[in-house]
């Protein structure tokens, strides 16, 4: 009632393309008794991968389905280049973490599936579906089916899949935890070329330390049940240092430390 | 290579069926039991002279239009249950009840009801045929992961895009188990139809070879309708392939 009465006052103006490419403010979610997250408040600057990084249970797929649009919160918003969230959105792509694959479609279609539900022309979607697998290594797979891939291949088929309806955001479910140790590093690997070459923002939810700070411009540390962001970590000195020297690099065990001390007190 | 020998496999315990029963017939088992080859000569008669064919004829009008209404509504009204709690609540126990209904004590409610005609029969094909279609459509459909249709919804779908690309085909082994199913159902309630209310096609034959000792014929009526609900059974089997090429790889999402 007292914005109604005031709207003809002239407004601030907004700047065209806010930095943070999403917002979530003052976000809550229940789950009829269980509270998941309690007003939660975090900014996800663009261009930049942002890590959602707490002990399992903490609410960071919650979080995440909550900024995808495929959950209500229970109060609070969610904003996207400004705009608030209502379901989910072509600006939006989402990997998941057990993968869901149509196991009954091959790669190809699969990694089109995106664009054949937007009416893509079949040849078009094809084309461009084509080059994602290229780009995620899968070329010579296009006709094989999920259950003839390895966990880690079927890992590139969901993010091929994400890639081709050309989001500007890529919210990423804990991606390569059903993935083995040494494919995990190359992913890991991949992925900061990744946020290094597409102009994209991502949201990455991971329960590993070492993950987060490896590939992260940003981590977000979520405290269990009701969880809510207890701090926030830039790992701003060991970006582009190159990916193989990350991992010897003092600062970044510094970091990997400093966060296992925050989180030790939790993790019985 | 492996259909070579799974064809071998079948021809060789088909040998083995006929050939045990051949044998219980001339011992002979009991006296209205008839050889193999007896029951094989009676249906080459009963083909040569037209009976046959008349007889499939006359039973395939209510087994046909059973069956199509079972199946075009069944999968219907499946599809419907398995998507809305509410009309399960509404349904689904109609079906449970239908596939435990003693199926004899209907039919003379369906005689006063509906006559003698060709519309009791369809019933009798309906009721055999229906309620397995209905029930294995809606688990089918309610037991679709998940993650598929939140993936589903996550790249976009609309609602008719998700239960055309991904429940129909996530659920379409089960669907067709169901139906497959539902028409040997259907085939159990034509004979009965023609044994219980007329006596007519192939249930004519039965009942009248029996009625005069013609035990051969009887039994040869009998193998026919057996053979023929087989080979359609495979013509379905053959049609999911088509449809459905793949669908029942399995779920690899551990
Ligand atoms: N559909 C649901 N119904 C009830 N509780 C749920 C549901 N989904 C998640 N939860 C609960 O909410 C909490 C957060 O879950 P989730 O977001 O999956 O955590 P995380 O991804 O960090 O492991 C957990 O305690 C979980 O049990
Ligand atoms: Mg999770």
């Amino acid at each position: 009632m007292a914005m109604s009465q005031i709207s003809d006052a002239p407004r601030p103006i907004r700047e065209p393309a806010p930095e943070n490419a999403v917002v979530a403010r003052n976000v809550s979610k229940h789950y009829g008794p269980v509270e998941a997250l309690r007003d939660l408040t975090l900014e996800f600057p663009r261009g930049q991968l942002t890590s959602l990084l707490g002990p399992s249970g903490c609410g960071k797929t919650t979080l995440l389905k909550i900024i995808a649009g495929l959950l209500e919160p229970t109060s609070g918003e969610i904003l996207v280049n400004g705009e608030q969230v209502t379901g989910p959105g072509p600006d939006r792509a989402f990997v998941f973490q057990d993968f869901a694959l149509l196991p009954w479609a091959n790669v190809m279609r699969n990694v089109a599936f995106g664009l054949e539900l937007r009416g893509v022309a079949r040849s078009e979607r094809e084309a461009i579906a084509e080059r994602y697998i290229r780009d995620v290594g899968l070329a010579g797979f296009e006709d094989s089916y999920p259950h003839q891939l390895s966990g880690g291949m079927r890992q590139r088929v969901g993010l091929a899949r994400a890639l081709s309806v050309d989001a500007q955001v890529l919210l990423m479910d804990e991606p390569f935890s059903a993935v083995d140790e040494q494919t995990r590093r190359k992913f890991q690997e991949d992925l900061l070329a990744l946020v290094e070459n597409e102009n994209k923002t991502f949201i990455f939810v991971t329960h590993s330390i070492e993950e987060a700070v490896y590939v992260s411009d940003q981590i977000a540390i979520l405290l269990p049940r009701p969880s809510r962001v207890s701090e926030i970590i830039r790992p701003s000195g060991i970006r582009g240092k190159g990916a193989d020297n990350i991992r010897r690099d003092p600062e970044y065990l510094d970091i990997v430390d400093r966060i296992w001390a925050s989180l030790r007190s939790y993790v019985e | 290579m492996t259909s070579y020998r799974s064809l071998f496999l079948k021809l060789l315990s088909a040998v083995l069926v006929f050939g045990a029963w051949e044998i219980a017939g001339r011992i002979p088992v009991s006296y209205s039991f008839p050889t193999f080859l007896d029951t094989m000569s009676a249906l080459a008669a009963l083909t040569l002279d037209g009976t046959m064919l008349r007889a499939y004829a006359e039973t395939l009008q209510p087994l046909a239009v059973g069956v199509t209404i079972s199946a075009v509504f069944g999968i219907g009204i499946g599809l419907w249950v398995g998507l809305s709690a509410r009309f399960d609540w509404l349904f689904s126990p109609i079906f449970i009840v239908m596939q435990a209904a003693p199926l004899a004590a209907l039919i003379p409610l369906l005689v006063m009801a509906y006559g003698i005609g060709l519309t009791s029969k369809v019933f009798v094909v309906c009721i055999m045929a229906m309620p397995v279609i209905v029930l294995n459509t809606g688990a089918a459909v309610r037991n679709t992961p998940s993650s598929l249709k939140e993936m589903g919804k996550a790249f976009l779908a609309r609602e008719d895009q998700i239960i055309l690309k991904v429940i129909i085909p996530a659920a379409s082994p089960v669907i067709f188990s169901g139906l497959r199913l539902g028409i040997s159902a259907g085939f159990i309630g034509a004979i009965l139809a023609e044994l219980k209310i007329t006596p007519t096609g192939v249930g004519d034959i039965i009942t009248y070879s029996r009625s005069i000792a013609d035990y051969p014929s009887m039994y040869a009526a009998i193998f026919s309708i057996i053979l023929f609900a087989v080979l359609f059974l495979n013509l379905v089997e053959r049609l999911e392939f088509i449809l459905f090429k793949g669908n029942n790889r399995g779920y690899v999402s551990d």
